[in-house]
């Protein structure tokens, strides 16, 4: 369990991740407060890529699997301009492109349509090949959640990533220990989980998923071995920031999200 | 058809640098020239399904042109889910070779017959459905499918199926190809049904009964305008496939002539496999003949067909 003090910049992501929400009266609050700490160090300090060309073809591709975390990618990509942030008000709405899962077909710098699980890493591996056939450096980044690795899927293709040692791919995955009925212990526990990932052929790292300056130093370290797909196992708080929706899995998925709730998730964020 | 479809892919490998083929666990030595010649661009990633048709996109996306081969209940039952969000969703340009399509795999028992692949492949957007009759039929798809944009689902038959299409020009997706025109019976038919409908067609002809042969090589998209035109001269129409009749071709078939109204005065009637998980082994041609997909039950079919056609509609004054 992390501790960590959020500093200004991860407070106002998470207020405009709380604005959007407010405008539709849903979203996965807890998945991207989860993760907005992994987008930001990743759009601030790790990939390259540009936002008036977002199919440049030098950038690094970061594929969100864990699509019901798209608030934290809105939010960012919002940030950076790959969008007008007025875009966010229509979050879910019939005249906007961001949905409840990210649509690429539709919103700029989104890789790939996600939501249903374990599909992002498979379409990692496949970028990630195509790069070494073109010769190209970029790299590939793939967001996982940790009731996402429940999904066969995703061990197939670390089992392929493992056996092409895609030292270019990076599985992160969003280690905040509770999915959608309770806990990952309770539900289908993943220990010993940074073994499971050796075992397929990954260079492992563990870090404070909320940590900036320890998240940056981890994404500076790659690839943690020349010859091998890395993967951060990130440990999060679900809900991190808003402390009565940290764990709480009533805030796994909200929807009806009442103004005093808003109100609510807005003096705690101030406080956290 | 199988050997000359992978064939192509490695020829046409060799002039286009955009070409990548992915496989399962196939056979020993499948491609071995491919893997030989161009082992860059050759993948043979294991008992993996989901992940082959997810790295099949994402191979897409970069811009290549993905040829992916595994057996075809594989593809449409197991990754249905990867089919539908990772290529159709996305719209990419990545080939589906379905090896077995319908009931080549007789033998094997119902884990590996593909009995239901057009009806569940056809629901896709954006996703082509196409059955050659043979393997020059084959060949001639397979170099219309390198520039078609979006994914396809190739039903591969048994191979050394007889050469029955006559057709050496250019294959055209989404067309259908009339083997033989005019008659009282159109027979509408896709994959190695065609071989079935000509020999039928030729019983129907020495009992004096003239009878049209429709191929539709592409089910999807769906060429209801040459549909339209040959139904409208025929009394009776049977649509013939190695495939349950529910959502095939023999249901794109029904869904067009009731939406146009073209049944009020022809007879239709489906012939294929019935809504059952097939229960016996044998072979291929002797698993058609048991649900009526022959030359002779086809025959029948449109001879009964023929004899209880509509009156005519009288008004009353």
């Amino acid at each position: 369990m992390t501790t960590t003090r959020l500093d200004e910049r991860s407070k106002d992501l998470r207020r405009v991740i709380v604005r959007t929400l407010q405008k539709a009266r849903r979203g996965h609050v807890g998945a991207a407060f989860s993760l907005i700490e992994i987008f930001r160090v990743l759009y601030d300090d790790v990939l390259r890529f540009n936002p008036q060309d977002p199919k440049w073809k030098g950038r690094d591709r970061c594929i969100l699997s864990k699509g019901h975390g798209c608030l934290a990618l809105y939010a960012l990509l919002a940030d950076k301009g790959y969008f007008p942030p007025a875009e966010l008000d229509k979050f879910c709405a019939a005249d906007g492109i961001l949905g409840g899962h990210p649509d690429a077909g539709k919103v700029p710098g989104v890789e790939a349509s996600t939501g249903a699980l374990g599909h992002g890493l498979p379409i990692g591996v496949g970028i990630a090949l195509s790069q070494r056939i073109a010769k190209r450096d970029s790299r590939v980044f793939v967001v996982l959640g940790d009731g996402e690795c429940n999904e066969g899927s995703v061990w197939e293709a670390a089992m392929c990533a493992g056996k092409h040692g895609l030292s270019s791919l990076t599985a992160i995955v969003d280690y905040n220990k509770h999915q959608s009925y309770a806990s990952t212990k309770e539900v289908q526990d993943l220990e010993p989980f940074a073994d499971k990932w050796r075992s397929f052929g990954f260079a492992v790292r563990e870090v404070d998923g909320h940590d900036v300056a320890a998240l940056r130093a981890t994404f500076t370290a790659l690839p943690f071995a020349a010859d091998k797909p890395s993967a951060i196992i990130a440990h999060t708080v679900k809900g991190k920031g808003a402390h009565f929706a940290e764990n709480n899995m009533k805030w796994h998925h909200k929807n009806k999200v009442t103004d005093q709730e808003v109100e609510a998730l807005l003096a705690a964020i101030g406080e956290a | 058809m199988r050997e000359n479809c992978l064939k192509t892919v490695y020829e046409l490998a060799k002039t286009d640098e955009r070409i990548v083929f992915v496989g399962s666990d196939l056979g020993v030595g499948v491609l071995a020239e491919f893997k030989r010649d161009m082992p860059d661009r050759f993948f043979m990633e294991g008992v993996a399904e989901q992940n082959l048709v997810g790295v099949a996109a994402g191979l897409a996306m970069e811009g290549h042109v993905v040829y992916l081969n595994t057996i075809a209940t594989f593809l449409s039952r197991r990754c249905y889910e990867q089919v539908a969000v990772d290529l159709c969703l996305h719209n990419v340009n990545v080939r589906l070779i379905a090896n077995g399509g319908g009931v080549v795999y007789a033998p094997l028992g119902p884990t590996h017959l593909a009995t239901e692949d057009i009806a569940i492949m056809r629901a896709l957007p954006n996703m082509a459905v196409v059955a050659p009759a043979d393997a020059k039929e084959m060949i001639r798809f397979m170099h219309a499918s390198v520039d078609h944009a979006g994914p396809i689902y190739i039903r591969v038959a048994k191979g050394h199926d007889p050469i029955v299409t006559t057709q050496t020009g250019p294959f055209v997706i989404g067309k259908a190809v009339p083997m033989r025109t005019g008659g009282e019976v159109l027979l509408v038919t896709t994959g190695v049904g065609l071989q079935v409908c000509l020999a039928a067609a030729d019983q129907l002809a020495a009992g004096g009964v003239k009878a049209a042969v429709l191929h539709f090589p592409t089910i999807k998209p769906f060429d209801t305008e040459a549909l339209h035109a040959h139904a409208e001269g025929a009394a009776a129409i049977v649509a013939v496939e190695e495939h349950t009749i529910i959502g095939g071709l023999g249901g794109a078939c029904a869904e067009y002539l009731a939406e146009t109204d073209l049944l009020a005065s022809r007879k239709f009637k489906r012939v294929g496999i019935p809504d059952v998980f097939p229960s016996v082994y044998g072979d291929q041609n002797g698993m058609m003949r048991k649900y009526g997909i022959s030359a002779e039950a086809v025959a029948a079919t449109a001879t009964t067909l023929l004899s209880a056609r509509p009156k005519p509609v009288r008004i009353a004054a």
